[in-house]
């Protein structure tokens, strides 16, 4: 007996632990910075204020918040356009070419997303491959401009979040009965009215768990708008990093991170009341 | 027919969107002008480049070194955790629950600059240590979550016959539970492995300044522009990944025709 309770310990302690230290008091000390003031020299005076909060509503935060949010929906909506008809035609696929194709859709993550980015750099820049074909085909006499703008920033969320959107979709398309789609064609639905009346409404939490996986994340990739955007358009993400890397100031950066925070959850909660389940975000 | 070949080919295209990044570098990796704009020689010049270039490798093997760490720990920490908290019922576990989820859900931003935060106020000096435990943070929950499918699939019969027969919680665990859920470890370990190559936004914040892994390395190029030994690198890489994938395959290949067979 005293064999197994050392067990329970023995796998409940270390993630007890990890909990507390990694995840709960990381998240306790933000919100708590979130409400003290900063000083001029970068650090923090232990002087409790909401004027942190109050701050976001600045027009020219409100501006960032603005446009990141649209960025994040026009990724995720293109993701949705690309990932359905994919998920869709490869779930008519027998089993094993289903598998070696999502093994497939992975790959690219293992080759870190900063060099796949710069590889769409190599690919857009005035002097890159796209505008030089163009140019020796003679489709264009001057280079398109492709980066440094809100097109380069799009297709980059886009690009490094489609697999967020395909593996969710996938295991819910997958998961339909084949025989509902083709009761609806014979019962003389057309192809586009199968899709919005049977396809969407069965495969809806797996819709909207794939739009939280690239919703979320393409708010916070900074890295993203610093490459392909050029550094002239700021995301949330690049606030937040700005405010604790180059302006020092942590309090304003930690309410900016807070309000995120509870924009995610309500977005969560909004998965769970629909049916989704926590444990199947992501689809891994 | 006609109607199959359009979606061959709509997957087909899908897949070039998202190698065409990848596969443009490969290919550069063997041209000999270092401008990357039109292919002017086949080289392998910066292959050469590569293994004189002591503080890119150092990078490199950092961040394996990192990713593997981070895996293993991550995957022995999580496995014990989805089975203790299939197992047992506790004080506390619907919070602790709840808590494991949040890594998987909020933006990668705010985990970075919490544990930045925390880091700081521990004065815990900032460096490959520090990378290092944040991968393990990030990892855990997708463990979990991968290992805790097939336990909710697996049903507790064969443990509980296990018992009957006289084994501890250690020889159940050993040679019961652990062979049938190997599926969702394995699983779950690959997922960490992954997430912890292609991790920027973490690694950006919780690394201090003198620490050298692959993404800040190549942050650092980017204004000057990367130079094509990282192409190499990236290839090799890549080189390495399929024949893993190759291998594996035919692993399973070889064990469904014995199966087919006998």
């Amino acid at each position: 007996m005293k064999n197994n309770k050392l067990f329970k310990y023995l796998s409940l302690v270390p993630v007890s632990i990890y909990v507390i230290l990694l995840i709960a008091l990381p998240l306790i000390y933000i919100f708590i910075l979130s409400f003290l003031t900063n000083d001029y020299y970068g650090g923090i005076k232990i002087f409790p204020t909401l004027m942190n909060y109050i701050n976001i509503f600045d027009m020219v935060y409100l501006k960032v918040f603005f446009k990141s949010f649209l960025i994040a929906l026009v990724s995720t909506f293109i993701c949705i356009c690309i990932a359905y008809p994919f998920v869709i035609f490869i779930s008519k696929k027998e089993a094993r070419v289903k598998s070696t194709l999502m093994t497939l859709v992975m790959l690219p993550f293992l080759t870190n997303s900063l060099i796949r980015t710069y590889g769409w750099i190599v690919l857009l820049r005035r002097t890159g491959i796209i505008n030089t074909f163009l140019q020796n085909i003679h489709l264009t006499e001057n280079p398109i401009s492709f980066m440094y703008n809100n097109f380069g920033i799009i297709l980059g969320m886009v690009y490094t979040l489609l697999p967020f959107m395909i593996l969710p979709l996938f295991s819910s398309v997958d998961k339909i009965n084949k025989s509902v789609i083709e009761a609806s064609y014979d019962l003389g639905a057309s192809k586009i009215q199968t899709f919005f009346k049977v396809i969407v409404p069965q495969t809806k939490t797996g819709l909207f768990n794939g739009s939280l996986m690239v919703f979320i994340p393409s708010i916070g990739y900074f890295f993203i708008a610093d490459l392909l955007g050029g550094g002239k358009l700021m995301l949330i993400g690049n606030l937040i990093k700005n405010q604790f890397l180059t302006a020092r100031n942590w309090p304003f950066g930690a309410a900016i991170s807070i309000t995120l925070l509870l924009i995610t959850f309500l977005l969560v909660k909004l998965y769970q009341k629909i049916g989704g389940k926590l444990d199947d975000l992501g689809g891994f | 027919m006609k109607k199959k070949h359009y979606e061959n080919i709509i997957i087909f295209l899908t897949f070039i969107f998202l190698f065409l990044p990848i596969i443009v570098l490969v290919i550069y990796s063997f041209n000999s002008s270092k401008m990357n704009i039109v292919f002017e020689g086949f080289t392998l010049n910066w292959y050469k480049e590569l293994f004189n270039n002591k503080e890119l490798l150092e990078a490199f093997f950092n961040t394996i070194f990192i990713a593997v760490i981070s895996t293993i720990t991550s995957t022995v920490i999580g496995t014990l955790a989805a089975i203790g908290l299939h197992k047992y019922d506790f004080k506390g576990k619907k919070l602790l629950d709840k808590l494991l989820y949040i890594p998987i859900v909020i933006p990668e931003i705010v985990l970075g600059i919490s544990l930045l935060s925390i880091y700081t106020l521990f004065k815990l000096e900032l460096g490959i240590f520090t990378i290092l435990l944040s991968h393990i943070a990030f990892s855990i929950p997708y463990v979990i979550v991968s290992v805790r499918s097939v336990l909710n699939e697996l049903g507790t019969k064969t443990e509980e016959a296990a018992y009957d027969l006289g084994a501890n919680n250690f020889e159940a665990f050993f040679y019961v539970t652990l062979p049938s859920i190997a599926s969702g470890v394995k699983s779950g370990a690959l997922l960490a492995f992954t997430l912890s190559l292609d991790d920027v936004v973490i690694s950006y914040f919780t690394a201090g300044p003198g620490s050298n892994t692959l993404p800040l390395k190549i942050y650092s190029m980017i204004k000057t522009g990367v130079t094509p030994d990282v192409y190499a690198l990236t290839s090799l890489l890549l080189l390495f990944i399929f024949v893993i994938l190759l291998i594996s395959t035919l692993r399973q290949l070889r064990k469904l025709k014995k199966v087919s067979l006998s």
